[in-house]
């Protein structure tokens, strides 16, 4: 799985994902410099966490229109697979390649903690591996995480099962309490209608090691090898 | 000409928007029970030089469009006014221009 991990001027968790695609899964991976303009060697980019920019005017404002975002746009019409990643998800919606926006977090609070997804389909790239109603435990750690669309939006991305993950209880209820930022019906992450471009601001990344408390965050990553598999059959 | 906006990006009113709320919440604490609701936003003066008010306007609005403000979340409104000074306006006080041409030039000392 040839991967790419754009930074940007203020991106902190391309290292992490690094590690994670190169170390533990052992898929070659390398960094792309967000003044990149092609993609071509690439199947899978990732769009890491961090602040970009300095999440100056909105979080991922400004790096929708680094050079390396018309590449991405393209590598991802022609179903390239692409992983945005809290701040990554941020800027997948900024340049409209998801639907929906990030608000601040409903508590105002930075939350960096545990959290429990549900798996709510496995269609798309990077839920493969996972059966719906599968549980991931997996860290989140932002400001600004509250999922927000409009009512018409939120009605088309569940009708076609373009809800990936949500926050949940232990047992996997759904609950208010569960949700760590506000996010409308729980939302954790979602696809776009093909399934090749998925945005989460929980990071799997920092779960793919038990010594970090959790390897949860390897299925979302072997899903991506599962999908490229699957294509090139 | 240049011109200077003024833009103003709030969260629409559909939007929840926790700032808001927050800062609410303060003014309740400080005593001030009148307040009903307090909506954050973001100000922004763009100065730009254009040929008439009219370019100018229409520039600041794809602005906002493209990048100010996003359309998912966020309305915003645009105050417009020309920067450039103008020597003939501004001095309702009725005095004559002519102190700042004597200035240290003797005007100020007694006859």
């Amino acid at each position: 799985m040839k991967t790419g991990i754009v930074v940007f001027p203020g991106t902190w968790s391309d290292r992490d994902c690094a590690h994670a695609v190169s170390e533990v899964l052992g898929q070659p991976a390398r960094y792309v410099d967000h003044r990149e303009d092609s993609l071509d060697d690439l199947e899978l980019v990732i769009l890491p966490g961090g602040f970009s920019y300095g999440d100056y005017l909105r979080c991922g404002a400004i790096a929708r229109f680094a050079p390396v975002m018309e590449a991405v746009a393209s590598f991802a019409n022609r179903g390239g697979l692409v992983l945005g990643i809290c701040n990554g998800f941020q800027i997948l919606q900024e340049a409209r390649l998801l639907p929906g926006a990030l608000l601040r977090n409903a508590s105002c609070e930075f939350r960096c903690e545990w959290v429990n997804l549900r798996v709510e389909q496995s269609e798309s790239a990077f839920t493969l591996d996972c059966r719906p109603g599968q549980l991931l435990r997996i860290p989140i750690s932002h400001g600004e995480g509250n999922f927000f669309a409009d009512p018409q939006t939120l009605e088309v991305i569940e009708r076609n099962g373009q809800v990936v993950f949500r926050y949940c209880a232990p047992d996997g209820r759904v609950t208010a309490e569960a949700n760590p930022n506000g996010s409308l019906r729980n939302i954790a992450g979602i696809a776009n209608a093909r399934g090749n471009v998925v945005g989460m601001m929980p990071h799997p990344e920092r779960a793919c090691e038990a010594l970090l408390g959790s390897v949860d965050g390897l299925e979302v990553f072997r899903s991506a090898i599962h999908a490229l598999r699957r294509v090139a059959v | 000409m240049r011109y200077r906006a003024e833009v103003f990006v709030t969260l629409k009113q559909v939007v929840n928007d926790p700032e808001g709320l927050t800062i609410r919440g303060g003014l309740h604490a400080l005593g001030f029970d009148s307040v009903t609701e307090v909506r954050a936003g973001k100000y922004l003066v763009v100065t730009l030089d254009e040929v008439d008010t009219g370019q100018a306007r229409a520039r600041v609005e794809e602005m906002a469009r493209q990048l100010l403000a996003n359309a998912v979340i966020e309305d915003y409104r645009i105050e417009l006014k020309p920067e450039s000074p103008s020597p003939a306006a501004g001095d309702s006080r009725g005095q004559s221009p002519s102190p700042l041409v004597g200035d240290g030039r003797g005007g100020a000392l007694p006859a």
